[in-house]
């Protein structure tokens, strides 16, 4: 049958699983929006492109399948970089399609013609622009199958506005070509061996799970090898969820502000078995002085991961969940009591320095997020922005299902969570969803409460606003002697905001409101915004300074309490 | 990773690119952005159509060099990358050199050419333009003989490169190696 490309496009997403895009509409991408409303697809409309594609990216991170985002050329295009960006660094699947020029028009600076392909080639994992309707179906199925195998990341398909209007026949293509990508390996047994035989003869094991093994649903793999090898687990800010918080083999996250016995018990392990991570640097501190004793076993599925930043032992070149399976098989059962002492003895010490305590009367950012593990009894969605928040969050939020976290980790962008957050529940519609954000990055993309506000989207939003751009205050105070310049922030008024958009909202700026504000929130029907007014210079407690050894940590300061010594907050 | 400069060496590389828009500038601005210290790169014609061969020589240590094969690698549209460092393979590059010449130097240059089996292409009252054909060093020995009297104008087209003995072409399976020898 005879199809015109913008038809194409639908009978390709339809045809991948495609029901709901984000997007934007524009002249370049009009023929695409023309042909949509004949397919069962559903359009959410951003208010910014950056806004689609974060949603996109929260859509797919819940979902784990691709998230797609349509927008125009020109400044369509451009705006959305920075979430590609933030999906490449976090392996996040998107397909972008991006209207584009007609090729009659292209490379004549026309009107809304940006070298799109250009532009975001070192943000995805592949693109194309696309000049012939012949190419259209194959390379549409391409970016599907790019975006989705492998380590996935981001494919943008940038198409020319007369190859949209073009005509020809349809044939959807079954079979793909693709020689010079080869995603899937095997295992290799015989590292698979020498890394049991390291495991099977350490005494201070550690993991550090990360992303990789939520990607792979390997979850329960992960915790039956820690089980039966008796192993205690850190994990990644992005690997939060990879094992339960409350599990007793949880050292909870690691890295710049990761907990001290995860840190220590890094530092000090004989052999490290590193799962789906990358070894960042908020991650590793000083890579010199990372784990010095430790023979370092790296189970990652993107080769290129391997070796770039600290040299391993052992590397296992496979899917997390197909490495751990295989592993489980191979390592012998095992106790460590002594080493579980160790780290007992850390983590009686980190308690007392860094734990929450419930004895402070003023409304300090980690309450609100304890409170919040609390009130969702642990079971919701949480989106988090970038800064202090989000640190907090990960710290005092127990995360004990995988895929339960969604945050920036690689790139760290702010304005990230609330249109992630109408993303992710768009693909799990009957969880609450709770978007964690602060007063700066609230007000880089609150422009998306129009879609809160049209579609009636359920995402509860709790605004940490502490007049600062907390993380970035907290290191001139630690480091540039309290030089405040450029970190002071305004917020408007936010219940007249959220009125504005016909959000319920309300006011909190003591502790004793915290949890009945939760509560309400929690179980309202429809959207609710909640404006926690928190002490303002808090700071994110244990703390590794750029370019330290993790476990050389910054505590909290320890001072005569009305009930003795406590942390002063 | 920290680098020493005193353990970096010369390495030749080798990919194969499937022959479509857009690929080698992808390769060019990978290097660029992972800040490697690529020194000459060769792109033309491989024996299969439709593929291009890419000879590259970097400069770094082993893990540097791993780095670089392996972002390459990971490109969709890269089919096989190969570091021919350390095995036997012939490596050739070209250059054309202008050289300044009158009555009495263009005997001398002439034997020079002769010595090093390279040939005049193009002759005026003035100078001469000299094609030599060697490895690295044979041709930046020549050249450096030459700008005695002086050189005006140098172009090289940068080392490409086979291994010797069997044929390596497009079509053998270098993707992605199980496991990363160390
Ligand atoms: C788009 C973007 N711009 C700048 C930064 C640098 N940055 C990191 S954290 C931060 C402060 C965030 O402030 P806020 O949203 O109020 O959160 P808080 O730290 O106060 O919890 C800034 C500016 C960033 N991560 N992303
Ligand atoms: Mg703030």
């Amino acid at each position: 049958m005879k199809r015109t490309g913008a038809q194409i496009v639908w009978e390709v997403l339809t045809r991948e699983g495609v029901s709901t895009v984000f997007g934007h509409p524009g002249g370049a991408i009009l023929p695409v929006y023309d042909a949509m409303p004949a397919y069962p697809v559903r359009h959410i409309l951003a208010r910014h492109e950056q806004g689609a594609g974060h949603m996109a990216d929260g859509y797919a991170r819940v979902s784990g399948d691709v998230g797609v985002v349509t927008v125009t050329s020109g400044p369509a295009a451009t705006n959305l970089v920075t979430a590609l960006a933030t999906a490449m660094m976090d392996s996040v699947p998107i397909v972008a399609i991006t209207g584009q020029v007609p090729t009659t028009l292209l490379g004549n600076d026309a009107f809304q013609e940006t070298d799109v392909t250009g532009v975001t080639q070192a943000v995805t994992k592949h693109n194309y622009l696309v000049t012939n309707i012949q190419d259209l179906a194959r390379i549409l199925r391409e970016a599907f199958y790019i975006a989705r195998t492998g380590r996935p990341g981001p494919v943008l398909v940038d198409i020319c506005k007369d190859v949209l209007n073009d005509e020809t026949e349809f044939v959807f293509p079954e079979k793909l070509d693709l020689p010079g990508y080869r995603p899937y390996t095997g295992l290799d047994m015989d590292a698979v061996e020498a890394a049991a035989e390291l495991i099977n003869q350490s005494h201070r094991p550690v993991i550090i799970a990360g992303h990789g093994v939520q990607m792979a649903h390997a979850e329960n793999e992960l915790r039956q090898l820690a089980e039966k090898a008796h192993i205690p687990v850190a994990m990644t800010l992005l690997g939060l969820g990879d094992i339960p918080e409350t599990h007793p083999l949880s050292l909870g996250m690691c890295g710049m502000h990761g907990e001290a016995r995860a840190n220590k018990a890094i530092q000090e392990s004989d052999v490290l078995i590193a799962v789906g991570m990358r070894f960042d640097d908020r991650v590793t501190g000083d890579l010199d002085a990372f784990a010095p004793n430790a023979k370092i076993i790296h189970i990652e599925f993107d080769p290129a991961e391997i070796n770039k930043n600290v040299p391993v032992d052992v590397a296992i070149l496979a899917d997390a969940k197909e490495a751990l399976q295989a592993l489980l098989g191979k390592v012998n059962p095992a106790r460590h009591q002594n080493w579980m002492a160790k780290i007992e003895e850390w983590n009686h010490e980190s308690q007392e320095l860094d734990i929450l305590n419930a004895e402070v009367d003023e409304l300090i950012p980690p309450y609100v997020m304890r409170q919040l593990w609390h009130v969702t009894q642990g079971d919701a969605i949480i989106v988090t922005d970038v800064g202090q928040h989000q640190m907090w969050e990960a710290q005092y939020f127990l995360h004990d299902k995988p895929r339960q976290l969604l945050t920036s980790g690689g790139l760290g962008t702010m304005g990230y969570a609330l249109p992630a957050a109408i993303g992710a529940h768009y693909a799990s519609p009957d969880e609450t969803v709770w978007a964690v954000v602060g007063d700066g990055g609230f007000q880089m993309t609150l422009q998306e409460l129009g879609v809160i506000m049209q579609e009636r989207v359920p995402v509860k939003i709790a605004i940490i606003n502490n007049g600062f751009l907390g993380m970035v205050r907290q290191w001139q105070e630690l480091f540039y002697e309290k030089n405040y310049a450029g970190t002071p922030i305004q917020s408007p008024d936010y219940m007249l905001l959220a009125q504005a958009y016909g959000i319920p909202a309300r006011r909190v700026t003591t502790k004793e409101e915290v949890v009945a504000a939760l509560e309400e929130a929690n179980s309202h029907e429809g959207p609710y915004l909640i404006d926690f007014q928190v002490k303002e210079e808090v700071n994110v407690y244990p703390m590794v300074a750029p370019g330290e050894a993790i476990d050389n940590l910054l505590r909290r300061r320890i001072v005569q309490g009305p009930s003795g010594l406590q942390p002063a907050w | 990773m920290t680098h020493d400069p005193s353990t970096f060496n010369k390495h030749t590389v080798i990919a194969w690119l499937e022959d479509k828009p857009g690929v080698l500038s992808r390769v060019l601005s990978l290097f660029r952005r992972r800040n490697f210290n690529i020194e000459s790169l060769a792109v033309g014609h491989s024996e299969r159509p439709g593929v291009s061969r890419l000879t590259f020589t970097v400069v770094g240590d082993d893990q540097m060099v791993e780095q670089a094969i392996k972002q390459l690698d990971k490109q969709i549209n890269v089919l096989k990358v190969e570091n021919v460092t350390g095995k036997p393979a012939v490596r050739r590059e070209m250059a054309l050199i202008r050289v300044k010449v009158n009555a009495q130097t263009r005997p001398e240059v002439m034997q020079l050419v002769d010595i090093y089996r390279a040939s005049i292409i193009d002759v005026s009252l003035d100078s001469l333009v000299v094609q030599a054909v060697g490895d690295q060093d044979r041709l930046d020995s020549l050249i450096e003989l030459l700008s005695n009297f002086p050189v005006t104008e140098m172009v090289r087209t940068g080392p490409i490169a086979m291994t010797r003995g069997r044929a390596n072409g497009a079509n053998g399976n270098g993707k992605h190696a199980r496991r990363i020898a160390l």
